[in-house]
């Protein structure tokens, strides 16, 4: 019986949980749009959405709202089951990356130690790669099942470009987890806290991966699947109604979360810079501790949706060849090279 | 190859340098342009709230003038559609009545008059036409509308505000300019 009681307040403790980090990101998704407006809008020396709320601030609702209120159209030739999947999975995958990231250190609720992680798998970075690449099912069952000439071409082009940009992501954390020896993101964090953030030891593969993570968001320089002026709008083109409003909220929430994880991989996850986390939580108490760790995570955070949004408004896209050019004869083997390097350095050291 | 002129250039296509192949520098000094025209000030106004001022030689909607007793200087003779390359205006003249001094200043006067704003062009022909000062161009733009009807202005939308009984909006009418130009 005493079992059951804990096992109900677990669940209950991560029931709360999910559903708060699934609200934040949705939240932070939505001002992310926001966010991107106005600095798009600052960045070209105009003011940006200001008429809806105060400075503007009820914008995403309006837009949110206005998507609700269209016309659902599904073509009479695309295939109405997988036309009604694509935007749905690309939700899901966005969201379901949330699970393993670290949003803070333990709290204590009522006595109980509380995690601030949904599921501390010991193979987390392999589940986020593996949920990763899902996403693009979601861009590739879209496009295939509008039955679009455009459409397909941009699902073609998002798995291509995936799959070639997935081999440089996953090299170039090869290296880093022969640093860390660990597939858990809190004992990355951990790891982070005392040690050093990892950027310190791995600038290259750091690079390599934001590249990386910019194309698996398809957000310019590689918003491919998307071109605008190419291929009309690629897979999204015969979406409408909330259907569109999934797919590109989709790729905002997918920014969010990949930043999170660039900031856990690379800069200390929750750490606060230049402050002992331990001395702190015994002056002013581990909740306190804790929300301050969850604001330095958010503030590296934000960090990383600013430069998605900087460079989006600075550097146009690649063309189709010097994307694959870039994957396949730059980043792959200088991933691969950095990796080599890491391994005999750590060789090196242990002996 | 003989050129036609001395002018031409020959292109230098030189193999890119390492750094320039690196493509990161030339990013990073893009981006360093994009976070500076952030803070930079900003080229658009809050429209409505805030408006541009319009320069001295601006040529808006037409208004049709009255001199100080309020009565129309229009004598109808025509000259500003005969002027008008667009032939915009049209006009009917009437005779003025033995007990209608007070609003027309001469014997002869528009009995209707109008502007079709969708053809005007606002080259200011009319105003340069008129003998009796009695049309000028103001400092307002047509509004939008939703008929093409909307766009052809009568009498009555094309007068100017009776300086005797609603001075205030007469001068709001006669706008900033002749103040402007009378200072000069």
């Amino acid at each position: 019986m005493e079992m059951l009681a804990i096992d109900l307040s677990l669940g209950l403790e991560k029931l709360l949980l999910i559903g708060g980090i699934i609200s934040f990101s949705l939240l932070v998704a939505m001002y992310t749009t926001y966010g991107e407006r106005k600095i798009a809008a600052w960045m070209q020396d105009r003011r940006g959405p200001n008429r809806a709320g105060p400075f503007g601030l009820l914008q995403p609702a309006a837009d949110g709202l206005k998507l609700f209120f269209k016309e659902e159209i599904i073509p009479l030739t695309s295939n109405r089951m997988l036309f009604v999947l694509g935007p749905a999975l690309a939700m899901i995958t966005a969201m379901l990356t949330s699970a393993v990231i670290p949003w803070g250190p333990t709290i204590e609720v009522f006595g109980r130690q509380v995690s601030l992680q949904i599921a501390d798998v010991n193979i987390g970075i392999l589940y986020i790669f593996g949920v990763v690449s899902m996403g693009v099912y979601g861009i590739m069952i879209g496009g295939w099942a509008s039955n679009n000439k455009f459409s397909l071409m941009a699902a073609v082009r998002g798995a291509s470009q995936i799959i070639s940009y997935e081999l440089a992501m996953g090299l170039s954390l090869i290296a880093l987890l022969m640093l860390t020896g660990t597939l858990s993101l809190k004992s990355i964090v951990a790891q982070q806290m005392t040690g050093g953030w990892n950027i310190i030891y791995q600038p290259l593969g750091f690079l390599i991966f934001l590249i990386c993570v910019f194309a698996e968001c398809n957000r310019t320089p590689f918003d491919l699947p998307e071109a605008e002026n190419e291929l009309n709008f690629g897979y999204h083109q015969e979406y409408s109604s909330m259907k569109l409003g999934l797919y590109l909220f989709a790729e905002y929430v997918n920014m969010f979360i990949s930043s999170a994880v660039v900031a856990t991989l690379f800069f200390g996850g929750y750490d606060i810079p230049f402050v002992d986390e331990a001395a702190l939580a015994a002056n002013i108490g581990v909740n306190a501790t804790a929300a301050l760790g969850f604001a330095a995570l958010f503030s590296k955070i934000l960090f990383f949706l600013f430069l998605f949004i900087w460079v989006r408004w600075t550097i146009p896209r690649f063309r189709y060849d010097q994307l694959m050019d870039l994957g396949w004869k730059k980043l792959i083997p200088l991933a691969l090279a950095n990796m080599l390097i890491t391994a005999v350095v750590v060789l090196w050291l242990n002996k | 190859m003989a050129t036609l002129t001395n002018r031409a250039k020959v292109l230098e296509q030189k193999p890119m340098s390492f750094m320039e192949r690196l493509y990161l520098p030339a990013i990073l000094k893009g981006m360093g342009i994009t976070l500076k025209h952030m803070f930079q000030k900003k080229a658009t106004i809050h429209y409505p709230e805030e408006k541009r001022p319009f320069s001295p030689v601006f040529r808006g909607l037409h208004v049709l003038n009255r001199d100080e007793e309020g009565r129309e200087n229009c004598t109808a003779c025509g000259l500003c559609a005969v002027a008008c390359p667009a032939e915009a205006i049209t006009m009917e003249a009437a005779e003025r009545l033995p007990n209608e001094e007070h609003l027309y200043r001469e014997e002869k006067y528009a009995a209707k008059y109008e502007i079709n704003m969708l053809r005007c062009i606002f080259c200011g022909l009319c105003e340069e036409a008129c003998p009796k000062d009695a049309i000028y161009l103001s400092e307002t733009f047509a509004p939008s509308n939703f008929t093409r009807k909307g766009f052809i202005y009568s009498k009555d939308e094309l007068l100017i505000p009776n300086p005797v009984t609603n001075k205030e909006s007469f001068e709001a009418a006669k706008g900033q300019r002749e103040q402007q130009l009378k200072n000069k």
